[in-house]
């Protein structure tokens, strides 16, 4: 085997070991409590998971994409949340390494990442914009001697309260329109965090993701020289719509596991008579399995492209297709979840038996709201007039 | 063909300067053009010089200034002639 496969597998497996000894025994009350899967990313971090997709030359285990796409998957399956922060924490850090042109500050950086397990949050959605990434209100004002600060209202930043690092969308100056952004990175440090909500959503609630008034002084050599709107499609939006789907991917998986061992325990109760509810696992099966292929797909297109000629993820047939991998699959998961519950009846209903499938539903009504569905479907309507071939 | 892109520019970009006071190179998305009026400003293109740009020209990149569209149509222009 290859050194790269190799490292692909022994991070796979270590993934794998937290999932199921530290994610699994820890999501019920990390569900119930709202609270930050604190024990996951500790183990995480003790094998230096969170610096996985960095370079070895910065210190990183230099795993691949696709690794990390399995990784979601691997921890989706035992706890959304979990998956969630640790998604999160990737499309940062896939991001900053894929951006590293004329980028000092951000190699030193990333060294300190995997050198400190540093855990990274992001602040891009803002009061105001009507959920559109690409476009700011706060800005980086000049603070003299090299130095600039900012102020953003931020309707939710997940796990902020949490993460080492912040990294943060706003316009360039205070001249700038809205569309020409950069990407800020600041320490814990150099930014406050003033909560404006609460917590105590449907799903995903070990993501902690109240709103907060994000305030930050740094150095200007903290800012990601490239444009943000290169960064966004060549990067964040499509790492993030993979990385997403991949852990409802898993999230839905798992419902379906359940399912099919409560069918399969009804079976043997029974042995020879008629099962309604086998025909319904098998009816799940087809909807788990188109999941499944879009997910996949998606992930392949995107390593293709990337490997070939990442300016063609600009292109807006390309934008369409990783705008329709996070909607397609963010309506999917959930059905593929009710689906499951559809099966396992009042036991999957029921919080505390072994079928139990409400978290999943739960976690996986939260798909449609990262980045609304509407809203995406508002910039697909558009490009949709003008593109060619999708 | 400079002029003529001006004046779709002007007519769809929702610029928040105003065009006739651009660089050929200048940043149109710096100067407030949205994706969303983007897509507008290449429909009128395609409607005013009766081209279609191909997938791999639509992009943020091509769009970015009146330099790079008029780059873009002659372009097109030259291959419609081959």
């Amino acid at each position: 085997m290859s050194i790269a496969v190799d490292r692909d597998q022994s991070f796979l497996n270590t993934v794998r070991v937290i999932a199921e000894e530290v994610a699994a025994p820890n999501a019920d009350t990390v569900d119930c409590d709202a609270r930050f899967p604190a024990e996951t990313i500790a183990a995480l971090r003790e094998k230096q998971a969170l610096s996985a997709f960095i370079p070895t030359e910065l210190g990183g285990d230099g795993v691949s994409f696709e690794a990390l796409a399995s990784a979601c998957f691997e921890l989706g399956q035992r706890c959304g949340a979990s998956a969630m922060v640790f998604a999160m924490h990737q499309i940062q850090v896939a991001t900053i390494v894929r951006h590293l042109d004329d980028a000092p500050w951000f190699e030193g950086y990333l060294r300190d990442v995997a050198a400190e397990q540093r855990l990274i949050a992001s602040v891009t959605s803002e009061v105001g914009t009507g959920g559109d990434m690409g476009r700011s209100i706060a800005s980086v004002e000049p603070a003299g001697d090299g130095l600039g600060r900012f102020e953003k209202q931020a309707p939710t930043v997940s796990y902020g309260a949490h993460a080492d690092d912040l990294l943060t969308t706003l316009r360039r100056s205070p001249e700038a329109e809205p569309g020409d952004q950069v990407c800020v990175l600041t320490r814990k440090d150099q930014h406050t965090l003033e909560p404006t909500s609460s917590w105590d959503p449907l799903g995903m609630r070990g993501t902690c993701s109240p709103g907060n008034v994000v305030r930050a002084e740094l150095p200007l050599e903290q800012i990601l020289p490239t444009q943000f709107a290169r960064v966004m499609n060549e990067s964040m939006v499509p790492i993030s719509h993979i990385l997403w789907s991949h852990l409802w991917l898993g999230i839905a998986t798992d419902a379906f596991s359940r399912a099919r061992t409560f069918v399969r325990a009804a079976a043997k109760r029974k042995p020879g008579e008629p099962l309604p509810a086998a025909i319904r696992l098998s009816e799940l099966m087809s909807e788990l399995s188109l999941l499944r292929a879009e997910v996949s797909s998606g992930l392949r297109e995107f390593v293709d492209a990337s490997a070939e000629d990442r300016a063609r993820l600009s292109e807006m047939a390309m934008i369409l297709r990783f705008n329709n991998l996070k909607i397609a699959t963010s309506e999917q998961a959930p059905r593929v979840c009710q689906g499951a519950l559809g099966v396992c009846g009042i036991m999957g209903f029921k919080n505390d038996t072994p079928f139990s499938v409400g978290r999943h539903l739960r976690d996986t009504m939260s798909a449609c709201l990262m980045v609304a569905n509407e809203r995406i479907h508002q910039t697909n309507a558009s490009l949709l007039l003008i593109a060619k071939d999708v | 063909m400079s002029e003529e892109i001006r004046k779709i520019i002007a007519e769809h970009g929702r610029l928040s300067v105003d065009v006739a006071g651009l660089a050929p190179d200048a940043d149109l998305y710096h100067a407030g053009m949205t994706s969303h009026a983007s897509v507008n400003v290449m429909l009128a293109l395609e409607d005013h010089f009766d081209i279609e740009f191909p997938d791999r020209m639509l992009k943020r990149s091509v769009f970015e200034s009146i330099s790079a569209i008029a780059a873009a149509l002659a372009e097109l222009q030259t291959e419609a002639v081959a």
